[in-house]
């Protein structure tokens, strides 16, 4: 039992390194959980805000298939409303602010959508 | 051996009224399925009839082309075998390679046409295409889907027209000015002519026609006897591009 020091001492960096998201953020505080800025004084989205967090990109989803396969534009929501189904035309024009809009959430979630690799972002102050 | 004769006999019978019965309830669902009545309304081939005599009369305008590259975001490489076109000139012999132009009017064959997208009603690009990106709309618009192009090429090979473009670079910084309405592609896709599909759907005119101030471009339906394209049809004789490949291309050049 002569390693008995070195095999604590090993275990004892493995838990710290292990560990270590537990007490980074102890330390440091939890990273924040980013909330998306709403610009637009619309009361409502297309469909309700909480529907819209959960599945804006089922939504979107469809919503590029409808236009693209189907060529049909315009949505009909769940309260009636009528909608043209575009993301720069209709998304964008209530949420302008795509860096604090898009962005804030899906950078913290680590996910890339590529809709602006080919659809054109506002113009925003940077 | 009894038994068996009359159990073949049975399942024979059954088969039969089975087969009637199915072919009386199709008839029943087809008289009654508001899915077969819509097929009754009229259907739209969209076509296009170019005049290229109204071409001749301002030789160096580009009004349609410019119009299009705009409302497209269609980019503007140095290197031209790198070119993207959607519509562009291309001399007469050339675009009639199938045709003996020697004793056409030379005002006409020594002079570029303008093309584009034939939107051929038997489109070999829709075939090879692995993706289903390209395929042949309702009206008849051969349509492209860039969110599930691979940039295979599978399309620019079966095209016989080299209507369709690479983007063998990132296409943004060579646009000119971009239409924020419209999205860009991305290196790696595929583009062509949609027939300004966006327009159609909002019930307009493709862009090039409505920017050719010389009425050159003729856009309608071949489905009705009483629209231009069908009148313009009637009253000249019409060229097609290499036709003689069975492609059908719906995009008709007045001579």
């Amino acid at each position: 039992m002569r390693e008995r020091a070195w095999i604590f001492t090993g275990l004892a960096a493995f838990l710290a390194l292990a560990l270590a998201p537990v007490w980074q953020s102890a330390l440091h505080g939890a990273a924040r959980k980013p909330e998306p800025k709403i610009v637009t004084k619309a009361k409502q989205c297309v469909e309700p805000t909480a529907e819209m967090r959960r599945n804006h990109m089922e939504l979107l989803n469809a919503w590029r298939d409808t236009v693209v396969r189907r060529g049909q534009r315009t949505y009909l929501a769940a309260d009636g409303k009528t909608v043209t189904m575009s993301l720069s035309g209709t998304c964008m024009s209530c949420h302008p602010n795509k860096k604090e809009f898009c962005d804030a959430c899906h950078n913290y979630l680590a996910v890339s959508p590529y809709c602006w690799e080919c659809h054109i972002e506002p113009k925003e102050k940077s | 051996m009894g038994e068996d004769r009359r159990r073949f006999l049975k399942l024979a019978g059954l088969t039969a009224l089975c087969a009637a019965g199915k072919g009386s309830l199709v008839r029943l669902a087809g008289a009654e399925s508001p899915a077969t009545g819509g097929a009754a309304k009229k259907k739209i081939r969209w076509a296009m009839v170019v005049d290229p005599r109204k071409c001749l009369e301002k030789e160096a305008c580009t009004a349609c082309i410019d119009a299009c590259n705009h409302a497209h975001n269609v980019p503007a490489f140095d290197n031209p075998k790198h070119e993207v076109k959607w519509i562009w000139k291309e001399p007469f012999a050339d675009a009639f390679l199938d045709q003996d132009v020697r004793y056409i009017d030379q005002a006409l064959t020594t002079k570029p046409v303008f093309v584009f997208c034939n939107h051929c009603d038997n489109p070999p690009c829709v075939r090879v295409c692995p993706t289903k990106a390209t395929w042949k709309r309702e009206d008849g618009v051969v349509m492209m889907d860039w969110h599930r192009c691979i940039g295979c090429r599978y399309c620019m090979a079966a095209c016989p027209y080299g209507s369709r473009s690479f983007n063998w670079e990132d296409p943004r910084p060579h646009i000119k000015q971009v239409n924020p309405d419209f999205p860009t592609r991305t290196k790696g896709v595929v583009e062509k002519c949609t027939f300004c599909d966006e327009l159609l759907d909002k019930g307009q005119l493709p862009a090039c026609v409505t920017a050719c101030k010389e009425k050159a471009l003729t856009f309608g339906d071949l489905n009705d006897p009483d629209s231009e394209v069908r009148r313009l049809l009637r009253s000249r004789f019409a060229l097609r591009r290499k036709a003689g490949l069975g492609t059908n291309p719906e995009v008709f050049y007045l001579v």
